[in-house]
């Protein structure tokens, strides 16, 4: 169906891609495995058109072709489905699969059409709903279906699950599944070796833009794939130790907060509770309130009220980050470029950012003036970035120059520094490599065992099972108990991130705490 | 053919000294060109609008005197720029202080008192400030966009000024003049140096530069501006406030636009009168961004702005072109600079048509 | 014509330019450009406006150059902030800076003399109507323009298939990137036509409201513009009705100064200004509802990955 011979992407002098080799058959799944940054993004763009290789060839039924755009790519019969979805919040699902559709076709036309294919694939859609009010399982069957209108041969999915709950996921392997029935090909990249070695026929891995491997996953262990994905044996976070049961040193009591914006959302009696020398993972399909809560843990967004939230036993709702750092809890945001760091500035200018106040004695100094102490700050910086071996070029380069590994390592370690008694992490390792993954994981389990509170809202589950003590689910801004992390198992934190709160009743628990 | 940008992995400091330069020769090339096309030599034109004024110690305290307040508003409006905040009213704040600090002067016209100058520099800062604040406190109370309000004040403070010289505050002895009495000997800004009129105005200019740049360069607060100007949200991470920020910003420079417009009005016209200003205000935005935003280099930028209207002023004698050609002048300037800050932050492809890639040339 | 008409027709020929300028700015700004020049390109069209009349003796051919002249100025803007992604406020406070300028010094020779107004064109039988028919349809060419304008800019944005385009370039330019449309090439078409809109603005003022030219004589009419886009919440036919608020309020100062209330002119002249920002303090007390309509990627910096 498509072969790809020699295809290069260089950006200036990197090579994203480097001469990569790759066949897909008719009527497969195959798989594009790889870790974050390997290239396998920068390769489906040049297959479907939005980046120009620099070099090689793209076959298509055996014929060189020239794929200069998506409609270029669209009109031989390669469809996409995006893992940053290409999707417009303001427009309708009917507006948003129209424009990626021949500009002929009328929107009544595309809509009847989109809900007779949406209900052929078992994916349900109103042609008139805005795309903001819709779910992320939701929006993604826009894409799919989208997709499907155009007829593809061949199908490609940028990891796909990512956003869904496993039962989700389910579904979606189902209609994969007709569709290779049917005879189309499927691309199907992704890094979790579990999904491709249930769904795939054939896998090709990419490692720093080359292929390393190409196999029948089912013949392979996840070990032996992961190898090949990342080059050597990755070190297996231990959580032995964790267990210890110190006090309470982070709590939230019927935390309540309206939505800030139209597309945000409020967060419903959320309770929970972190002792000294545990982890509590926070799982969730992403915009269920993830954000939300760790504003209000973080003071960003204090709340109306006090006794909302307590650090090391002490009502802190009220009180801004500020504060709340120099009670001894530190915070690393999900997102790295403009919330945790500036991408502009550099790596010991982002290290004020974090600790102006709570290390003042340190690195401020000329009293009123307030004059930053550079000398200090780049110490500390240098000891950070060699405590977490962050790999950089130069002595202070600007945040934005790391990659995304290297600068969450400096990220974490920048709050590691501090031993802070309470640690609230929010997506520790998304979009960031193996190897920086687990140096990330180990360091937090590690803070847990001298005995700080660690808090950890996350969306990968496989990092939720290496790290969690105790798991909760967030849905909906709603928070379930929290259970033993040996107790659960993925079939149950599904069902509960699908909104089935598994919650002891409200009024009861209110009762408790007045008791 | 077209235009590709390719991002830089760090901002080239070469090209951030470098490219108001770049920008002030293609202004002068342009500049030449449109002399060119008015029928005037361009070689002899450029010369007497950028040269000759120079040459003659008259010209250069005149130089002096329009870039004191083109300076004092500059460093103010980098502080605001700095941090996202788009006052673009410091025409109308200029205004305000000078309104503000005349009050002394030319009401209470009969007190002497070496109290009078402190007090009208102290009023027209206050002036200022209280004007700015009207944005201010639209858009961190209202969510209001300041660049509108703030534009919107200039026009109402400039026809305050006109009611205020034409009515309550005209002098009894100007044959109906729309301008207010003189000011008293104690209440004129003194003179800097013996050699001409350059006052006590450029001082503060010059101060100001320094402790703004001082600030931007050591203190946290500097810091702070930096980053809520790069990204609110990391500053709320950091525990800064873009609220406060915002009333910081535009108070610091409407009380440096008002310093400006008392000094301009004490210093260099002695009265108020319906036009106070060359827009002074407008022009002072593109200072600080011929300055690149940075204290220092507004200095140098407001010297050159000032350049332009006096050799404006020069030409317009020996060429008999008209004073708009320094307008135009310094419209182009702006757009210069904005074109050639692209080349800090990317890399500028010529790229042929055909091939992407094939051809190559320009700045690497 | 009794006088209620009269003062109608006055609200008309001062809203005309704001609903204009503002129906350009719509487009832009619902493709996701903050062109904050609208003030120098309207300047711009008044000078060629009149100029090219002077020299033809046409006032449709002055019309012409007026929204040729505002569409190449405003690729100036397009150039810098589309191709050379350099900032938006800056660099449309730079393009109104310009415009001021080159149009003092090409309007120099016109200073003082006496234009040609662009002469009313009655529709046959409408035009008979009695109060409407005086009022709607015995207008200048212009005046039909504007309203032509905003409904085929209603049309355009919602049922056309590019209408749609623009939209969501204005609502997410990546995606649309990767859908393949052209994000850039898009945006400087929506730019030119704001250009073209402003100019067109410019025209009427240079033209029909005070046929002659006069320095600087948008008077800040670019910058309410502004305000009009957000106050109509980028929609249309909303954008008519605020203009004719707008459009009244601005002449209501000049039928008081004719009533002679003793209140100084001056005042009564910062009235529009004054409103202006009253306004637009207005509109931003119900933030949700900005949040909401405003175009996700207004003035944020687009730059394709190839």
């Amino acid at each position: 169906m498509l072969a790809v011979r020699n295809l290069t992407k260089l950006f200036g002098s990197f090579a994203a891609c480097d001469a990569i080799d790759l066949d897909i058959r008719p009527g497969e799944i195959h798989a594009l495995l790889g870790e974050n940054g390997a290239g396998k993004s920068t390769l489906v763009k040049m297959l479907f058109g939005v980046l120009a290789p620099t070099d090689g060839q793209i076959l298509w039924r055996g014929e060189p072709v020239l794929i200069a755009s998506p409609a270029a790519a669209r009109r031989i019969g390669i469809g996409m489905v995006f893992q940053h979805f290409s999707l417009f919040d303001a427009l309708t699902v009917a507006e948003n699969i129209a424009l990626s559709l021949d500009p002929g076709i009328s929107l009544a036309k595309v809509a009847e059409e989109a809900s007779r294919l949406s209900h052929e694939y078992g994916l349900p859609l109103d042609p008139k709903a805005h795309v903001a009010d819709l779910s992320v399982g939701e929006r993604q069957r826009i894409e799919i279906v989208r997709t499907l209108l155009q007829n593809p041969d061949l199908v490609i999915l940028d990891e796909p699950t990512s956003v869904l709950t496993p039962q989700e996921a389910d579904r979606l392997f189902e209609t994969l599944a007709k569709l290779k029935a049917e005879g189309r090909s499927i691309l199907y990249i992704s890094h979790r070796l579990e999904e491709v070695q249930r769904i795939c026929d054939r896998a090709t891995v990419l490692r720093r833009g080359k292929v390393t491997g190409a196999c029948d996953p089912r013949r392979e262990t996840p070990a032996t794939l992961a190898r090949m994905m990342v080059g050597s044996d990755i070190a297996v976070v231990s959580a032995e130790g964790t267990n210890a049961r110190g006090e309470v040193l982070l709590e939230a009591r019927h935390l309540s907060a309206a939505a800030r914006t139209p597309f945000a959302v409020s967060l419903k009696n959320i309770c929970l509770k972190v002792r000294g020398g545990e982890i509590l993972a926070i799982a969730g399909v992403a915009g269920n309130g993830q954000s939300e809560l760790f504003d209000a843990l973080s003071g960003e967004y204090p709340t109306s009220e006090a006794a909302s939230v307590f650090i090391r036993q002490k009502p802190v709702g009220t009180l801004g980050i500020t504060a709340r750092r120099l009670m001894g809890a530190g915070f690393v945001p999900e997102e790295r470029h403009g919330h945790a760091a500036v991408p502009a500035l550099s790596l010991s200018d982002n290290l004020v950012l974090a600790r102006s106040q709570s290390d003042r004695k340190a690195f401020i100094g000329g009293g009123l003036l307030g004059i930053i102490r550079h000398g200090a700050v780049k110490r500390a910086s240098a000891r950070i970035s060699e405590a977490m071996d962050v790999r950089k070029s130069g002595e202070n380069p600007v945040a934005g120059s790391l990659s995304g590994g290297n600068l969450q390592k400096f990220i974490v370690g920048r709050e590691l520094d501090r031993q802070p008694a309470v640690l609230v992490v929010n997506q520790p390792t998304w979009g960031v490599d193996a190897g920086a993954a687990s140096r990330i994981r180990q360091a937090l389990v590690d803070l847990a065992e001298a005995g700080s509170a660690v808090l950890v809202i996350s969306q990968d589950l496989d990092e939720i099972f290496e790290v969690a003590t105790e798991i909760a689910v967030i849905s909906e801004g709603r928070l379930s108990d929290a259970y033993p992390a040996r107790e659960l198992t993925r079939e149950k934190i599904g069902l509960l991130m699908g909104g089935m709160y598994g919650k002891t009743e409200a009024g009861e628990a209110a009762h408790a705490h007045r008791a | 053919m077209r235009i590709e940008l390719e991002k830089r992995p760090q901002a080239s400091a070469f090209y951030s000294v470098l490219s108001p330069f770049i920008a002030l020769f293609l202004t002068v090339i342009a500049g030449g060109i449109m002399f060119a096309l008015l029928g005037k030599d361009p070689f002899s034109a450029l010369y007497g609008f950028f040269v000759e004024p120079l040459l003659d110690i008259w010209s250069i305290h005149e130089i002096a005197i329009k870039a004191a307040p083109l300076i004092l508003i500059g460093v103010g409006l980098s502080i605001c720029y700095r941090s996202n905040n788009w006052n673009i009213g410091a025409e109308g704040q200029f205004t305000a202080g000078a309104i503000a600090g005349s009050i002394i002067p030319v009401v209470f016209y009969e007190w002497h008192s070496p109290l009078v100058l402190p007090l009208m520099l102290i009023f027209g800062m206050i002036g200022g400030a209280l004007y700015a604040a009207i944005p201010a406190f639209l858009k961190a109370h209202m969510n209001t966009n300041e660049i509108l309000t703030s534009l919107m004040l200039v026009y109402i403070a400039q026809l305050f000024l006109d009611w205020m010289v034409r009515g309550p505050w005209r002098s009894p002895d100007a044959y109906n003049f729309p301008v207010t009495r003189d000011f008293a000997p104690e209440a004129i800004l003194p003179e800097l140096v013996s050699s001409g009129r350059t006052n006590l105005g450029f001082a503060f200019a010059i101060i100001a530069a320094i402790a703004l740049w001082f600030m931007m360069r050591y203190t946290l607060k500097g810091f702070e501006i930096t980053v809520l100007g790069q990204s609110q949200r990391a500053g709320r991470f950091a525990g800064f406030s873009s609220r406060k920020m915002i009333w910081f910003s535009m108070l610091l420079s409407g009380a440096l636009a008002g310093l400006a417009g008392i000094s301009e009005v004490s210093g260099a016209i002695n009265k108020l009168q319906p036009i106070i200003s060359p827009g002074y205000g407008f022009t002072a935005i593109i200072v600080a961004f011929l300055g690149r935003l940075n204290p220092l280099g507004i200095v140098a930028a407001g010297l050159f702005l000032a350049l332009t209207y006096v050799g404006g002023e020069a030409v317009q004698l020996t060429l008999s072109v008209s004073d708009k050609v320094t307008r135009v002048f310094q419209g182009l300037l702006l757009f210069f600079v904005l074109s050639c800050d692209t080349l800090i932050l990317y890399r500028i492809r010529l790229v042929l048509a055909g091939r992407p890639g094939a051809a190559q040339s320009g700045a690497s | 014509m009794g006088i209620v008409e009269a003062i109608l027709l006055t609200v008309i020929t001062a809203a005309t330019p704001l609903v204009l300028a503002a129906m350009g700015e719509l487009v832009a700004e619902r493709a996701g450009v903050l062109n904050l020049g609208v003030e120098g390109m309207m300047v711009m069209g008044a000078v060629l406006a009149f100029a090219a009349t002077q020299m033809t003796g046409s006032p449709y051919i002055g019309i012409l150059a007026g929204i040729a002249g505002g569409a190449l100025f405003s690729l100036l803007f397009g150039f810098l902030t589309l191709t050379l992604v350099a900032n938006q406020v800056a660099t449309g406070l730079a393009l109104t800076i310009l415009g001021i300028g080159i149009s003092g010094q090409l309007g120099e020779p016109y200073v003082g003399m006496s234009g040609t107004k662009l002469q009313p064109v009655a529709i046959p039988l409408l035009s008979e109507i009695p109060v409407l028919g005086p009022l709607l349809f015995r207008q200048d060419l212009i005046f039909y323009m504007s309203i032509a304008l905003v409904a085929g800019v209603h049309w355009f944005l919602f049922r056309s298939r590019t209408g749609l385009k623009i939209r969501a370039i204005g609502d997410n330019h990546a995606s649309a990137h990767a859908l393949g449309i052209d994000v850039i090439r898009m945006r400087y078409l929506a730019v030119m036509f704001g250009g073209a809109c402003a100019g067109l603005a410019g025209a009427q003022l240079s033209l029909v409201y005070t046929p002659q030219w006069v320095e600087n004589m948008s008077a800040g009419r670019g910058w309410i513009a502004l305000a009009l886009v957000v106050f109509a919440s980028w929609r249309p036919w909303r954008l008519l009705a605020g203009g004719y608020l707008f459009g009244a309020v601005s002449i209501s100062q000049l039928h008081a100064q004719a009533l002679g209330l003793g209140i100084p002119s001056q005042f009564l002249s910062a009235l529009p200004y004054a409103a202006t920002v009253v306004v637009l303090i207005l509109i931003s007390h119900n933030r949700r509802m900005t949040l909401i309509n405003t175009p996700a990627s207004l003035g944020k910096p687009f730059v394709p990955d190839r």
